[in-house]
């Protein structure tokens, strides 16, 4: 890994700029400042992989991010839409027509099958690939009439990450994607990920507590205290498929 | 306290919602126990207690005249504890507020001293004094025309008018329920009871020395056909019209009726409560067990055995039963007192018992415990069986399979989330049957209850407007020859008249007999119309008589077989008459023969009784002013005000409780919909947390929860329907007494007003439970396992 710190050079549109974010929660009397500044910007087709210790902030970052919490303060915009004041039906249309989620514990729908998993978001979205055409991408076609129960762990991920990339989504955004899964399987999910990002060009950030996955992404930043540590820009990224832990 | 008793405490405040939906719904069976039980015992306890405290006499009997020493011989009849002789005597009033006639029965009071036997209980004023013109009015009269102590009142006393004074208003044990010779119904402003001092009575009906109604009180242990006998036997030959015992005794009979039916209520409708609670129970439980398999593991590792655990988890049943139960109580004895008081209104009781029972307060408390110990069993069997190391793992994930609408190929064209919908319902059906079920019970509730106001409807329907043709019924103070009718058809505004003649008289069949009125029309009435079972008509044959369908059945008797008819006036003829037809009738025990056959009987051919007329309605104002000037006409009751009275006599009896069950349907309906959201959305909160992540709006995910609660109660509706159809007919034929049968008719609208009901019941706690997944938390939910 590289230690260089350095502005991105595979991408030059910002998609994401933050500035002096910060989120407070209250329960209580108990306050907790989740985040307590944050600037950051993202750019177009980078892999950007968000490391940190449990209770950095990563997670409300990138839920502030996908539009299902408000930052407390501070600036947060995708391209030209401000995701601070949006309402709430506006940031429902901008998960449904930008964002792809792909979470540790996978959220399927237990009902629905593979493939309607995945027609549940293409139901939905505006120029959504075909649902098998996106279980093929992470090499899950033939299994796609199958229930969640009936599925491996991994089979279940790669159901998550077909679900999130039906839509065609601008950003993928996955916490803790390999969080529940052994290295082998977590490998495969990983590829899905990075093929993704390579071929259709999918702004990615993916959280993790894994040091070995950070080798995957373009830039790495170090979540510490709701801050961003550091930035750090990987001058040769690891394939996926190197990746062991 | 022990930390396993704060944790039950904590889980109760969990499901506080439900725990207070299930509580209402144990509340309203307990509550409806008491309210019904309390209020008939109090009821019967009263009643019991009024008829002892003013004497109600055992056995009754009319007859022409008797010296006044045959008194003293029924007093020696064995079995006689205390007589009383009276002349008593049916007069038309003149009443200048009213705009049609009015008639009384006068009762003879004696000129000192109370009676022996059926004691008036004063209300306002004083008895009559002694040589002066004065009476004792009812008090259904008194307060229908706005009658009171000091007002006057014109009787036509043997046809001569006569001014009397109401000295006093008075209750009476005898006339409870006040009904004109004739009449279907109570009309308290054209029927009331007046009691007259004797003197002026014998003077007026020429019965110096003598009287016409006797009434006995029986020993204790003294057997009522012996003395019905002996005294028939000794008062033939005074013209003796066959004594009768409390059973026959209208104002009692109808009491009896009226009590019966409101036990019938209190049987039938509290176990649907409580069965709809011990299910409530049965699924919050059942989910609660699932949410605390951890726990419940984390418990048994420790060294908490199967029967503390079971303990625990049946100790949250017992206590939330225990609260609906303590609302119960207290809403049953105050709604059980404030509906005691309701009917004792209506059957105007001069004081009122109420206690509460303990032995009701028992069983009602006996009963919701052990609903909800029967409903909570399954699930808490099934959480102290759980091994320690399976319930420390979470639970298998759920197995959904391919639906028949899949299977069918149905659901190609099917949302995604309808999709869901459907799965979950078939994942679960055995839930999904409660939910719906539980729903059906509220409809099947309402469906019962709304039943009532269309039976009413159709009884009006068949016996005013089917059965009976004609506009009026015009009663004679007494028997009259065929020309009294002729002069009535000159009055202006009658049409046509046909004559009627009303005939005591007691039919047997082989050991069964019953005391009845026959009525006389004739053959070719064009006034009253005849149905058998299949609702064919036909008329009324020249030869033997037709008996109502429920009357046939008392006695046993089919179309063709005779029938030995004892004419209980005059010469006491007996005749043996062939069955010509059954006739299906809802009201009394009725009998029809050609009126000439039946005058023949009493060997007094060609009188009448009263006259059926069909009236010019522009004109009946006039015919009614000039009624009342017609010293031989007692009681006029026309369709419109008979409908009108039977209506309010309705809707103050069997009607007073009906509302409230309506409220508690709605509750059973809140209940059950409200606790199948809640744990629906408590056991998919991640799903529909899910959703709401992938970009689907509140409403679409509303949609996921509350549709699938759509689909059961639509699916309940038609079955709630079905089963309410059942239990209206179990309760028709429950509630069916000798005097009255109540159609069996529901209207579309009914189903549609019950299922609006449980559906705006649905609509309402659905709402409630929307408001939770607006506040839906998607971030708390996608950070934890499953």
């Amino acid at each position: 890994m590289s230690s260089a710190v350095q502005a991105p050079s595979r991408a030059s549109t910002v998609v994401f700029h933050i500035h002096a974010l910060a989120r407070t929660y209250r329960t209580g009397s108990v306050e907790v400042q989740a985040l307590r500044g944050v600037d950051l910007d993202i750019f177009k087709g980078e892999m950007l992989v968000l490391l940190g210790p449990s209770g950095s902030g990563k997670s409300t970052f990138l839920n502030i991010l996908g539009g299902v919490d408000r930052p407390s303060s501070g600036e947060a915009r995708f391209r030209d839409h401000d995701l601070v004041r949006m309402s709430d039906r506006e940031l429902t249309l901008y998960r449904r027509d930008h964002v792809g989620f792909v979470f540790q514990f996978y959220n399927l729908i237990p009902s629905l099958t593979a493939r309607e998993n995945v027609a549940l978001v293409t139901e939905i979205a505006a120029h959504p690939m075909q649902p098998e055409d996106a279980l093929a991408v992470v090499g899950l076609r033939e299994r796609m009439d199958h229930f969640p129960a009936e599925l491996s762990g991994g089979e279940q991920q790669r159901v998550a990450i077909a679900r999130a990339i039906a839509k065609r989504p601008e950003i993928l955004l996955c916490d803790e994607p390999t969080g529940a899964l052994d290295s082998p399987t977590g490998v495969i999910v990983l590829q899905a990920i990075e093929r993704i990002n390579a071929e259709l060009g999918t702004t990615s950030v993916i959280i993790t507590h894994n040091v070995a996955i950070a080798d995957m992404g373009h830039r790495v930043a170090s979540f510490a205290n709701g801050r961003v540590a550091q930035v750090l820009t990987n001058s040769e990224r690891r394939p996926a498929g190197e990746l062991r832990w | 306290m022990r930390a396993l008793d704060r944790k039950l405490l904590r889980d109760l405040w969990h499901v506080k919602g439900q725990a207070a939906a299930i509580a209402a719904v144990i509340a309203c069976g307990v509550a409806i126990v008491i309210m019904t039980f309390g209020a008939m015992l109090s009821l019967r306890q009263t009643r019991d207690s009024y008829y002892e405290r003013y004497r109600f006499a055992d056995v009754f009997s009319q007859l022409r005249r008797a010296p006044l020493w045959v008194g003293a011989q029924v007093g020696e009849i064995s079995g006689v504890a205390a007589w009383q002789t009276r002349i008593t005597h049916y007069a038309a009033l003149d009443i200048p507020a009213l705009q049609r006639p009015a008639a009384a029965l006068l009762v003879s009071l004696p000129d000192r001293g109370e009676p022996r036997l059926d004691r008036i209980a004063l209300r306002s004023g004083r008895l009559p004094l002694r040589g002066r013109d004065e009476l004792v009015m009812s008090e259904n009269m008194a307060q229908a025309l706005g009658y009171g102590p000091g007002d006057k009142l014109a009787v036509l006393l043997n046809g001569r008018k006569r001014s009397f004074t109401v000295a006093g208003v008075a209750l009476s044990p005898e006339f409870v329920y006040v009904v004109a010779p004739g009449q279907l119904m109570q009309d308290d402003r054209t029927f009331g009871i007046l009691w007259v001092n004797r003197s002026i009575m014998e003077a007026a009906y020429d019965l110096v020395g003598a009287f016409n109604d006797v009434a006995v009180r029986l020993a204790p242990g003294a057997s009522e056909p012996d003395v019905i006998r002996r005294l028939d036997l000794l008062l033939a030959r005074y013209g003796g019209t066959a004594a009768y015992g409390r059973a026959d005794q209208i104002s009692n009979a109808y009491l009896d009726q009226e009590l019966e039916q409101l036990r019938t209520i209190a049987i039938v409708i509290p176990p649907i409560f409580l069965a709809v609670a011990a299910f409530l129970l049965h699924m919050v439980l059942s989910r609660l067990i699932d949410t605390e398999r951890e726990s419940i593991g984390l418990l048994k590792s420790f060294g908490y055995g199967n029967r503390e655990i079971g303990a625990h988890y049946l100790k949250f049943s017992l206590v939330v039963t225990a609260l609906g139960v303590a609302g119960g109580c207290v809403a049953g004895l105050s709604l059980g007192r404030w509906m005691t008081l309701l009917y004792q209104q209506h059957f105007r009781f001069p004081f009122l018992l109420y206690q509460a029972d303990p032995v009701v307060l028992a069983a009602a408390l006996a009963l919701a415990f052990a609903a909800a110990i029967a409903g909570a069993w399954a699930a808490v069997a099934r959480a102290a069986r759980l091994a320690p190391a399976a319930a420390m793992q979470p639970a298998a994930p759920t197995m959904y399979r391919r639906t028949l609408v899949d299977r069918l190929k149905l659901g190609r064209h099917l949302s995604m989330p309808t999709q869901m919908i459907l799965r979950h319902i078939e994942r679960w059906p055995l839930r999904a049957l409660g939910t719906s079920f539980g729903t059906a019970m509220a409809v099947m509730l309402l469906v019962t209850l709304f039943f009532f106001f269309d039976a009413i409807d159709a009884l009006v329907e068949r016996f005013y407007f089917q059965g009976n043709r004609q506009d009026a019924v015009i009663g004679l103070v007494e028997p009259r020859a065929q020309n009294a009718r002729f002069d009535l058809a000159r009055l202006p505004g009658i049409r046509a008249t046909e004559p009627v003649l009303e005939v005591p008289a007691r039919l047997s069949h082989g050991h069964l007999t019953q005391r009845l009125g026959v009525t006389g029309l004739r053959p070719d009435t064009a006034l009253r119309a005849f149905r058998d079972a299949s609702g064919r008509g036909f008329t009324l044959p020249a030869r033997g008589i037709v008996l109502s369908d429920k009357l046939a059945g008392l006695l046993d008797l089919r179309r063709g077989e005779r029938v030995e008819i004892e004419i209980l006036e005059g010469a006491r003829r007996r005749a043996e008459v062939p069955v010509a037809a059954i006739a299906s009738e809802d009201v009394g025990l009725t009998a029809y023969m050609d009126a000439r056959a039946l005058a023949r009987l009493t060997g007094e051919p060609g009188t009448l009784t009263a006259v059926q007329a069909l009236v010019d309605p522009a004109r009946e104002a006039e015919l009614m002013r000039r009624l009342k000037g017609v010293p031989a006409v007692a009681t006029v009751s026309t369709r419109a005000q008979a409908v009108t009275a039977l209506r309010e006599n309705m809707a103050k009896g069997m009607v007073i409780v009906i509302d409230f069950y309506i409220a508690l349907g709605a509750i059973i309906a809140f209940g059950v919909v409200y606790n199948a959201a809640r744990i629906s959305l408590s056991e998919r909160g991640r799903e529909l947390a899910s959703l709401r992540v992938l970009g689907f709006t509140k409403g679409e995910v509303a949609y996921v929860l509350l549709g699938e609660l759509a689909v059961l109660a639509l699916v309940a509706l038609p079955i709630g329907c079905v089963l309410g159809n059942g239990l209206a007919r179990l309760m028709r034929d429950a509630m069916e007494t000798k005097l009255f049968r109540i159609p069996f008719v529901l209207q579309p609208s009914t189903y549609g007003i019950a299922a609006g009901i449980v559906l705006a019941s649905a609509v309402l706690s659905a709402a409630a439970v929307a408001w939770r997944i607006h506040r839906l938390d998607m971030i708390a939910v996608l950070k934890t396992r499953e």
